[in-house]
């Protein structure tokens, strides 16, 4: 928490307001007390007064119970992670109390639940300490025979308080929350929330204000990286999806099923991934790009069939919302493990592209391009977000919808001949023509993961399986020439570059900010397209002493992460060396600023 | 961060060698029927004598006889000496990955439904590999024909144990003969909710073309088990029910109820040969319609709407 300057104000001199620029909220307890509506509803108000914010939660394995938690950061500048310490430790049991003090920075606040925490002396002298019994205050102000079940709206309440957060929106957020068919539930959350408001905190003189954000161009949207995915995806003018369910793809599958028919398109759920893949990719040959994805282990069912989309050069979108790997792995954490498989997974030699949105508005841009680099190029395009963009919301300035949104029906109209396969087209690129569309030299032809000739027919041609191979790997090649050389962060020149990809980009961000601000000379670059990479980056390398890549993956074999192998491969430069983990978070900044340090100070590059 | 590097562009049609002149519209009332010429494509590349081609030249005559047009066929087919069919028809034809020819199938039928989607395929890529998707696809009664030209052998591996082996059959895979019990397709179609069950055999000519007729007819998804011999690995498997062979033709009797579930199931375990002919035939609605339902309920809430004011609708309620 930021705080500028300290101003009395409020007007019975009692409490004092504090301004602030932002503030990183934790809230833990269990999960079915209602932790991610709380978070929910601060992001979404962050977002309506223009601030920005970014959450971070983690959801448990098991179905229900178990703990929970939710961070959300808001600010009045950029918000590029979820902040590596809090500000506020909301604690509804002793285990939420016990496991979660340590994040909260020194001389931070422990608001807690004094019905079922007890402080322990020994923090007292650190953190700050405010009691309130939630759960009894929840039961006194409701009545009835509803327990404590609000106690999440009763402490949203004391933080409207503490943060000075605009009641009246709030209310508003409540009754499209809750505003039902059964009046009394919204009834109870307004009650609830006002107690909490109303609470006093006698020991907890300060208040807080939140500075007023730069007015941004356009109204916000607040939602999680899933959502954004998916309505990128609608937006992008997919109409038909299958999939099967696995946490944290599920979300998207979801929302597609709910909302695919308004525009006239269907989701299927299949009997596995294997199904969903294939007809996905039957459903892209009938003429509009499909979409399908998975996490995990669904991930490596699809290899055969996306094997085959390469062969066939097939357009396709397919989601990977990775997780702990490998196998069951770790459902609920992140990690940015499924690189190697994106990029290369299959028998053969199979090119696809691979893109990695850095974040949650990211999604929503990244879908488009996936379908649009799909149909131009004719191939799979894998997305590779993450479990903690997936679940993390964050507010952003609504697209353009009206320019963004896209028609790819297909066109049937007669073609006087066709070869898809043309081996002299002169971009290399396959056309395919749907099923349904009349050829009028009456030589029609098949799509086939065979080797084939032009016309898709079978051959055993090693002339022609040299030929293929290469126009599959050569239209790729033509990819990377078309993209843009990702921009550096900080200065073009100096010690240390740091490059990540996808999600990295706003913890690695805010450490080059960190390592600046203490003079050092480090700048970052993060990758969206991932395969094929864009050209550049070996002028973007020549230009620093070290660089470290830093990705959620293990170290491997030879000590490199994912990526960082390809890089080296790519580039045969001794200076690129990694910086991963695989402890299921994502990167904190101190984290990052630490191993880099270390790594350069000559120590081993460990956790 | 919100701007586009790949912004939408509208795609080339053919593949750029090729001028893309404007074709002069063509009414189907200018269009003559298919004749076989114009209808196959490679020359197939079975065996001498395989079942296999009598199939293939039956779809020819569907086709003729239908009136169909080139691209309004659609073949689709997994991996198997059967399955290279779509090879050999000159029309829009997908020749996909082992086992999962169903799917693909679905994903086409379910976004297209101006098409009609035939699958063909072997007993191992339907029964074994395919097995999941057979019962998925039945159950959801997605519209299409599907053939199964069942050889009792895994033809393009060269001989190994299938699941419609039977028990004895020496393979190279039981060299001591087949020990599992083998699946019985129609059972199998009839308890996965297929909508459409009948059996035929490569021998009776006019029997195949009667049975895929009424598989194109039905509306839903459409089973034909057809006995199609594989004359390099498993010669002569088939000759009980060929009466060139001394064997007997058997149809399913008179007075069958094709709508019976239990008596079609019954049917479905006479003794070997066996008969002939549609066992079930009980229509109710397809995934295809079922889906279209729901969609035209969404629209009307939507209508005059377009995509990008939908979008915006649900924007607004994340704000
Ligand atoms: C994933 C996979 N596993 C195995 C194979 C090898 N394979 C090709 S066809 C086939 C079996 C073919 O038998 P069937 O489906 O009965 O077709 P038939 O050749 O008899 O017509 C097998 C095992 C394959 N192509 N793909
Ligand atoms: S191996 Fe058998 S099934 Fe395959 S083409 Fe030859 S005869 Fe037909
Ligand atoms: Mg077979």
């Amino acid at each position: 928490m930021s705080a500028v300057a300290e101003e009395p104000s409020s007007a019975d001199g009692q409490s004092k307001l504090t301004k602030i620029n932002e503030a990183v909220i934790r809230i833990a307890g269990n999960s079915q007390d209602g932790i991610q509506a709380i978070g929910g509803f601060l992001a979404r108000l962050a977002g309506r007064s223009e601030q920005e914010v970014m959450t971070f939660m983690t959801i448990p394995s098991t179905i229900s119970g178990g703990p929970s938690i939710f961070q959300v950061r808001i600010g009045s500048g950029d918000v590029l992670s979820a902040g590596d310490e809090a500000d506020m430790l909301l604690a509804f049991y002793q285990h939420s109390y016990e496991g979660h003090i340590n994040s909260v920075k020194l001389g931070g606040i422990v608001l807690y639940d004094s019905d079922h925490v007890t402080p322990k002396p020994e923090w007292l002298e650190r953190y700050r300490h405010v009691g309130v019994a939630i759960s009894s205050k929840t039961v006194e102000a409701i009545g009835g025979t509803g327990r404590d079940k609000g106690k999440n709206i009763f402490a949203l309440g004391l933080l409207a308080r503490i943060y000075d957060l605009d009641v009246e929106k709030i209310t508003r957020l409540l009754g499209e929350r809750f505003g039902g068919k059964d009046a009394t539930i919204l009834q109870n959350a307004v009650t609830c929330f006002n107690a909490g408001h109303a609470h006093q905190l006698q020991d907890l003189l300060k208040t807080y204000q939140f500075r007023h954000a730069e007015v941004r161009g356009g109204q916000q949207v607040v939602m999680n990286g899933n959502e954004a995915l998916a309505f990128g995806l609608i937006a992008a003018g997919v109409r038909f999806g299958a999939g099967y369910p696995i946490t944290p793809w599920s979300d998207i599958m979801e929302l597609l099923r709910r909302e695919l028919p308004k525009y006239g398109g269907t989701f299927v759920q299949c009997e596995d991934e294997i199904a969903s893949i294939s007809m996905a990719i039957g459903a892209s040959w009938g003429g509009r790009v499909a979409v399908t994805g998975s996490s995990g282990p669904g991930i490596s069912l699809k290899t055969e069939a996306l094997g085959w989309a390469s062969m066939a050069e097939m357009p396709l979108v397919i989601v990977d919302v990775q997780r702990g790997g490998p196998s069951t792995g770790m459902p609920t954490n992140v990690e940015q493990s499924d690189l190697n498989i994106a990029c290369f997974g299959g028998h053969g030699d199979s090119p696809r592209v691979v893109l990695a949105p850095s974040g949650v508005e990211d999604c929503f841009y990244t879908a488009i391009e996936a379908v649009n680099i799909a149909r131009k190029y004719s191939t799979p395009v894998l997305i590779l977000t993450d479990q903690g963009i997936a679940s993390r919301i964050e507010a952003f300035v609504e697209p353009d919808l009206r320019k963004v949104c896209q028609d790819i029906s297909p066109d049937l109209s007669p073609v006087p001949d066709h070869k898809p396969y043309d081996l002299a087209a002169p971009d290399g690129v396959t056309r395919h023509l749907a099923p349904g569309t009349r050829i009028a030299s009456g030589k029609y032809p098949v799509v086939t993961g065979l080797e084939h000739d032009e016309l898709g027919h079978p051959t055993g041609s090693p002339r022609l399986h040299v030929a293929m191979t290469a126009k599959r790997r050569n239209k790729l090649r033509k990819l990377s020439a078309d993209l843009p050389v990702p921009a550096v962060y900080g200065p073009a020149a100096g010690q240390i570059l740091l490059v990540g990809w996808g999600s990295t980009y706003g913890p690695m961000r805010e450490a080059v900010d960190k390592f600046r601000s203490l003079g050092d000379a480090v700048a970052c670059i993060n990758l969206k397209y991932v395969n094929p990479l864009p050209g550049g980056l070996d002028e973007i390398f020549k230009g620093f002493r070290h660089v470290f890549v830093v990705e959620l993956n293990d170290e491997g074999v030879y000590g490199y992460g994912q990526f960082g192998a390809v890089l080296r491969a790519r580039y045969c430069d001794p200076k690129i060396r990694g910086i991963t983990k695989v402890d299921g978070l994502t990167w904190k900044v101190k984290e990052i600023v630490d191993r880099v340090r270390a790594a350069v100070a000559g120590a081993p590059v460990k956790a | 961060m919100s701007e586009l590097k790949f912004p939408f562009t509208p795609l080339p049609r053919t593949g750029g060698t090729i001028t893309s002149d404007p074709v002069p519209p063509l009414a189907d009332s200018d269009r003559k029927p298919l004749t076989k010429k114009e209808i196959s494509a490679d020359h197939p590349t079975w065996c001498p004598g395989c079942g296999d081609f009598s199939v293939l030249a039956l779809y020819f005559k569907l086709i003729e006889r239908r009136k169909m047009w080139h691209e309004k066929v659609t073949t689709v087919a997994g991996i198997g000496c059967s399955s290279r069919f779509p090879y050999f028809v000159q029309a829009h034809g997908a020749h996909f990955i082992h086992g999962r020819a169903l799917p693909f199938a679905s994903g086409v039928s379910l976004s297209r439904p101006d098409l009609h989607v035939f699958v063909f395929g072997g007993d191992g890529d339907a029964f074994s590999i395919g097995g999941n998707h057979f019962s998925h696809t039945a159950r959801k009664n997605i519209k299409m024909t599907y053939v199964v030209m069942d050889n009792f052998v895994y033809g393009l591996t060269k001989k190994q144990t299938s699941p419609t082996s039977p028990i004895g059959f020496k393979s190279k895979t039981d060299i001591w003969g087949s020990l599992d019990r083998p699946i019985n397709p129609l059972k199998q179609a009839i308890a996965a909710g297929a909508t459409f069950v009948a059996r035929t055999t490569h021998t009776n000519p006019n029997h195949v073309l009667e049975m895929m007729e009424a598989a194109m007819d039905h509306d839903g998804f459409s089973y034909i088990e057809c006995l199609s011999e594989c004359v390099e690995f498993y010669p002569g498997a088939f000759d009980a029910s060929n009466p060139r062979k001394g064997g007997k033709f058997d149809l399913v009797p008179k007075e069958h109820d094709v709508t019976d579930e239990y008596g079609a199931y019954r049917l479905a375990d006479t003794a070997w040969p066996g008969c002939f002919g549609i066992f079930y035939r009980n229509p109710r609605p397809t995934k295809n319609a079922n889906e279209a339902k729901i969609i035209e309920e969404h629209r009307s809430k939507v209508s005059g709407l377009a995509d990008w004011e939908i979008l915006q609708k649900s924007f607004a309620r994340m704000k």
